[in-house]
């Protein structure tokens, strides 16, 4: 894969892996997030891998823009060599899908909705093809999600679904953005999934709510303690749809500040999957419920 | 030392020069969004260059000082009041304990540092006490100043003293009609050619709703785009691109309708295409355009950025030269 490069003013490099989003895009651009990290380039203050780009912010009174462009191709050229594995985690992430809180919100704001006389799962299981709204929760629950981007807000991750493109979910966002999000609602627009980890205004179609804080400035809760923001780029997700007793009680030791997220080391192969999408998501399954 | 505010202003957070290094989750840098301004401010009442000050944008606090102080105003042209009395701005000024400093009405510029000797003393967030309201991360619990908080500000650094001022060929110009450069980039090449002279022919104004996350422009015209396939994850309106990360004064013009500048509290992903990047030597400026600034954006190439970049260091320089 050819990349584009491109001087963000004078502080920045820009690099593009392909217009379109792609696992081997997004697998490009952690490699090279991985090898500027490693290669410890001076003037180098920012890496921040989005998708199928990645942006390199630096000082270039430490660092000619010239020559800090030429040291990133330099490590591009040696990343594409590299075999695609990623040494990373999977999570498990409780959903209460369908909720009351996201179903509220939506019916708020219906009038900047595609489709004002159904819901924002209706309207997506419909486009998507599917017959009813919970065989498209089995889809959305089904398969496991890159975390290909954390950010826009404090900690919000994008996610990209772990199978083949024609089973990509792919749903237009709100005609026009809605003031209000709940926080923690799990979210879809064009392929990527979200999870918004403060209230605010937001555009994506609204799926449900997560349990489980993903942002912590205090760092109170006992997994963000060492750091206020759960995600980063590379991270596995799987969802569990959860009914509203599971999720109530998990609320409930989330504010008695005992819960811990199911969390597994895992290896994962691009290439693997390339051959097997299912065998290879499931094995990463086998592995989050020890099996 | 105790800083009891009565009225917050209308948007007045704690500021230092930033954060950086965690934009790859989503925290922006935040800071003063006219650094040199917030610089020359801690100067003037002997802080260090990124001790901790009051950004006030448009209308200004009332605040009352439990015990004397050193202060300095810099940045827009607000005028300070000491108990009614008018303070000149880019000096420092003595403070008596139970005193009000509060402001006259904004004359040019848009927002305003207020330091005091010692610096605000609230706690470090990721090694920096700059307020990030969206993610309510660092400065005073992560949110703007309302009336009733009661601000620390620690113990003075060096001797300082009243009457230190700032000569006005080192005040940084508030021109009627403001040239932004700007570096051509990123996807740049989706506007026709037409559409690319347009936006720097036309005369743009900021719209009144800019903060410290960016800015909209009004009053150009809207950009033509070369007709493309949408690419699979772009999602449908042509000025949609796969979800990217935005640089520091990128502009991204969505819908194809109005470019909006991003600045220090940047969202960092999103999905608009952009145009260019703001020369890291005028992003102070955009901190200072008052709402409905005239505005054009002139293009630059990397030799001129960095040429701005130097004479943006060297009055820096000639301003600690003049306090020192």
């Amino acid at each position: 894969m050819k990349p584009r490069y491109s001087f963000g003013g004078d502080e920045h490099v820009f690099v593009e892996f392909g217009e379109e989003m792609s696992l081997e895009g997004f697998f490009a651009s952690m490699s090279l997030t991985n090898a500027i990290r490693d290669s410890r380039i001076r003037g180098v203050t920012e890496i921040c891998p989005a998708n199928a780009t990645l942006l390199v912010k630096y000082d270039p009174d430490v660092i000619s823009p010239a020559d800090m462009m030429g040291e990133i191709r330099q490590l591009e050229t040696a990343a594409e060599k590299t075999e695609p594995v990623l040494r990373t985690r999977i999570i498990e992430m409780p959903v209460y899908y369908n909720d009351p809180w996201t179903h509220e919100t939506l019916m708020r704001f219906r009038d900047r909705h595609q489709a004002p006389d159904a819901t924002d799962l209706e309207y997506s299981a419909k486009i998507s093809g599917y017959d009813d709204v919970s065989s498209f929760i089995g889809a959305h629950a089904g398969s496991p999600w890159f975390v290909s981007a954390v950010g826009f807000v404090a900690g919000l991750p994008f996610m990209y679904q772990m199978v083949e493109r024609p089973l990509q979910i792919d749903v237009p966002k709100y005609l026009r953005p809605r003031l209000d999000t709940p926080r923690l609602t799990v979210g879809h627009g064009g392929c990527f999934g979200c999870v918004y980890s403060v209230r605010g205004a937001g555009g994506y179609q609204m799926f449900g709510v997560t349990p489980m804080p993903i942002y912590d400035p205090r760092q109170e809760l006992n997994y963000l303690r060492d750091f206020m923001i759960f995600f980063k780029p590379g991270d596995i997700v799987k969802f569990k749809p959860v009914g509203r007793e599971e999720y109530d009680d998990t609320v409930r030791r989330v504010d008695a500040n005992n819960f811990e997220p199911l969390i597994r080391q895992v290896t994962f192969n691009l290439e693997d999957f390339h051959k097997a999408p299912t065998a290879c998501n499931q094995a990463l399954e086998g592995i989050l419920h020890d099996r | 030392m105790t800083v009891n505010v009565l009225q917050p202003g209308l948007s007045t957070t704690v500021q230092d020069l930033g954060r950086p290094g965690f934009y790859h989750v989503g925290i922006p840098l935040s800071g003063g969004m006219d650094r040199y301004a917030l610089i020359a401010a801690n100067l003037l009442v002997g802080n260090d260059d990124g001790d901790a000050v009051l950004e006030t944008t448009f209308l200004g606090p009332e605040l009352q000082f439990l015990e004397d102080a050193l202060v300095a105003v810099t940045g827009a042209d607000l005028p300070p009041l000491v108990d009614g009395v008018e303070q000149p701005v880019w000096e420092a000024f003595s403070i008596k304990a139970g005193q009000v400093l509060s402001f006259d009405y904004l004359r040019s510029g848009a927002r305003s540092y207020i330091a005091i000797a010692g610096g605000i003393d609230v706690p470090l967030a990721l090694g920096s006490r700059s307020t990030y309201a969206l993610g309510g991360l660092g400065g005073y619990q992560g949110r703007a100043l309302k009336a009733g908080d009661m601000l620390s500000v620690g113990p003075a650094k060096r001797p300082a003293g009243p009457g230190r001022g700032i000569g006005p060929e080192l005040h940084p110009p508030l021109p009627t009609v403001t040239e932004l450069r700007m570096l051509p980039g990123l996807y740049w090449h989706r506007m026709t050619d037409e559409a690319a002279a347009n936006f720097f022919e036309d005369v743009w104004k900021l719209a009144p709703e800019a903060d410290r996350i960016g800015g909209r422009f009004r009053g150009g015209r809207s950009p033509k785009l070369v007709d493309r396939p949408q690419p699979f994850g772009a999602g449908s309106n042509p000025s949609n691109i796969t979800d990217a990360c935005y640089p520091y004064g990128s502009i991204q013009i969505p819908g194809c309708l109005e470019p909006i500048v991003l600045h220090r509290d940047a969202v960092s992903v999103g999905g608009y295409f952009m145009v260019g990047t703001v020369i890291s030597a005028d992003m102070d400026l955009i901190g200072q355009l008052p709402p409905n600034a005239k505005t054009r954006f002139v293009k630059v190439d990397m030799e001129q950025a960095l040429e701005a970049r130097r004479a943006y260091r060297r009055r820096l320089d000639r301003l600690r030269a003049s306090l020192s």
